[in-house]
């Protein structure tokens, strides 16, 4: 009991440490307000006018899609900040310490979903200030929301692993970008799928990033969901156990050296 | 807390370690006693971090025992990491939060709990001289201050056996001489120390014992004075003004020596009876056999010609050899 009850508050401890982290490095906060909200303004005014999105207006169509790569890129600081302790050898002194070996990952995923609330919230008011509105019921809007929340925090475990298996915190940059990008475009995040090259739509339809953006759609929209909420919600457990494991296994690996 | 009056606080028995090829650790024992430090010295790559990063449970070693206040290493190596404080070679401190965040987030995982946390903190920081930096980020501070708050670090839950990762690489001199104190400090407080270093001088002044590894493999142990009585007791440097008379000056100069002289790259090396009044001795003598000088110096072995004795190179000359760590 003692056991969990201390992986619990060392959880915490560490959630807050890095927390804290993101107001006092200007860039980062930088990176969870302005820039989602430079993309919003973008894709709405220069590429909307350009993109066909039949039976909705652009802005509507792109909210969800855009919510969900800010989302997806939210654990970025996760890769960032494990890469760094490893390097700094802030991990040996973590490791040293009679606390719970798992509140190193813990702590840190648990500081991205903090972040990504304030993310959610900038991005949408910004979203209604430029057009976008619901149009479904209320409890599917907060489905929606804590939808978006559970897909940030199973793609924080991808960027632990990104961050556990890269050489330096530039590594762990390189990495995620190269393989988060292509995975939130090449879906229907910003363009229907239909509108792809055909060689290219059994990549964008089978993209768990496709599964997630319509469920947010559908909950967003009011538009028929079909097993896309579903879909999202196994994808995101899938991820978070997927890489869960494979983080902790690294975390062991990377610092029994 | 346990604390064996005149017991071994570190004991250690035939630690090995290899990374792949590189043997890290090849069968080396220690031994420290409660309430003493011990300067484990070697140059970059001779395994004193591995050893480190065995005792204080950050890896298992790959045969031998090793317990630290009464824990096995990894047996027990929940129990033992309450007991211990570890400072390394790079500072480990987090830059994005202050001094006194940091301390207190090391109180909180050592699990003392808010207010106690909080006040060993402030303790800490008034200790180290660092309270008016406290609420300041750590990414301001200087290399020195980074140094003294990681010290401190280690020493949030008064852990009776401390381990120093080379604490002073790359601090100028003031402020090893700051941190210096800090560690005598703690040890007139019965603290154990191991301190690993590459600075014969650093553990020349802080040690009690000191053990000499290389590629590996103890090669030494004992006090400092010890082991300079190894390298011989106190020597004459004389610089002839006219090397061809060398031989007349070792003998005019013959009551003085302890030993056979010899000569290197032009300085005439005497070992010495007596320190006391032998240069005035030796220059009252080779004057009035009209030898002329160039220079004169008494020198006493330093744990520079310790090491350089015992594995044949320098201490300081194996850079390129870090990385194989």
């Amino acid at each position: 009991m003692t056991a969990l009850r201390y992986a619990v508050s060392d959880t915490l401890v560490l959630a807050k440490r890095s927390f804290l982290r993101i107001p006092r490095q200007p860039d980062l906060l930088v990176g969870f307000t302005i820039q989602p909200v430079m993309f919003v303004l973008l894709f709405v005014y220069v590429l909307g006018g350009a993109i066909a999105t039949p039976g909705f207006d652009y802005v509507d169509f792109l909210m969800p899609g855009i919510l969900v790569q800010s989302m997806a890129f939210g654990g970025f600081v996760t890769a960032l900040g494990l890469a760094e302790d490893l390097k700094k050898g802030l991990i040996d002194r973590f490791r040293s310490l009679p606390m719970a070996r798992s509140a190193v990952l813990t702590g840190r995923t648990l500081a991205d979903v903090a972040t990504n609330v304030i993310q959610l919230v900038v991005m949408l008011a910004v979203g209604l200030a430029v057009g976008f509105r619901f149009s479904s019921s209320v409890p599917e809007v907060v489905a929606g929301i804590v939808l978006l929340l559970l897909i940030g925090y199973a793609f924080s475990w991808v960027f632990a692993f990104i961050g556990l298996v890269s050489s330096s915190p530039e590594a762990a940059n390189a990495y995620g970008f190269t393989i988060i990008f292509p995975l939130t475009f090449v879906s229907s995040a910003f363009v229907p799928v239909q509108s792809m090259p055909s060689w290219l739509q059994p990549f964008a339809e089978h993209n768990p990033v496709t599964a997630m953006v319509d469920a947010v759609r559908a909950l967003f929209l009011g538009i028929p969901a079909g097993n896309s909420v579903w879909l999202a919600v196994a994808w995101s457990f899938a991820l978070i156990a997927v890489f869960g494991g494979l983080s902790s296994w690294r975390y062991r690996r990377a610092v029994g050296r | 807390m346990r604390v064996v009056v005149g017991g071994a606080a570190i004991e250690a028995h035939g630690l090995r370690k290899r990374y792949g090829d590189v043997v890290a650790l090849d069968e080396v024992d220690l031994r420290v006693e409660a309430g003493s430090i011990l300067g484990l010295l070697g140059p970059n790559g001779a395994g004193k971090t591995t050893a480190v990063r065995i005792l204080t449970t950050l890896l298992a070693p790959d045969g031998g025992t090793a317990r630290v206040a009464g824990f096995d290493v990894v047996k027990d190596a929940g129990k033992l990491r309450a007991r211990i404080g570890l400072a390394g070679q790079y500072a480990a401190v987090d830059e994005n939060l202050s001094g006194f965040e940091n301390l207190e987030m090391f109180g909180r995982l050592y699990h003392l709990g808010r207010r106690v946390s909080r006040e060993r903190a402030r303790e800490l920081l008034a200790d180290f001289d660092l309270t008016d930096a406290g609420e300041r980020l750590v990414r301001t501070y200087s290399g020195g201050m980074r140094r003294r708050l990681d010290l401190a670090g280690a020493l949030v839950a008064r852990p009776p056996v401390l381990f120093l990762d080379e604490p002073t690489t790359g601090l100028d001199l003031t402020s090893r001489l700051t941190l210096w104190d800090g560690i005598k400090a703690l040890v007139s407080g019965g603290t154990t120390v191991l301190l690993t270093t590459q600075y014969l001088d650093e553990a020349d002044h802080l040690s009690d014992r000191i053990a000499v590894i290389d590629h590996g493999k103890l090669i030494a142990e004992g006090t400092p004075d010890e082991l300079k009585a190894q390298v011989g007791g106190d020597r004459l440097d004389i610089r002839l003004e006219d090397t061809s008379r060398c031989e007349e000056a070792l003998t005019t100069l013959r009551p003085l020596a302890g030993g056979s002289a010899s000569l290197d790259d032009g300085t005439l090396q005497l070992p010495l009876r007596e320190r006391r009044g032998a240069i005035a001795e030796a220059v009252r003598r080779l004057d009035e056999a009209g030898v002329g000088i160039d220079d004169i110096a008494v020198r006493t072995p330093t744990l520079d010609d310790v090491f350089l004795r015992l594995t044949g190179h320098a201490a300081e000359e194996e850079e390129s050899e870090a990385e194989a760590r």
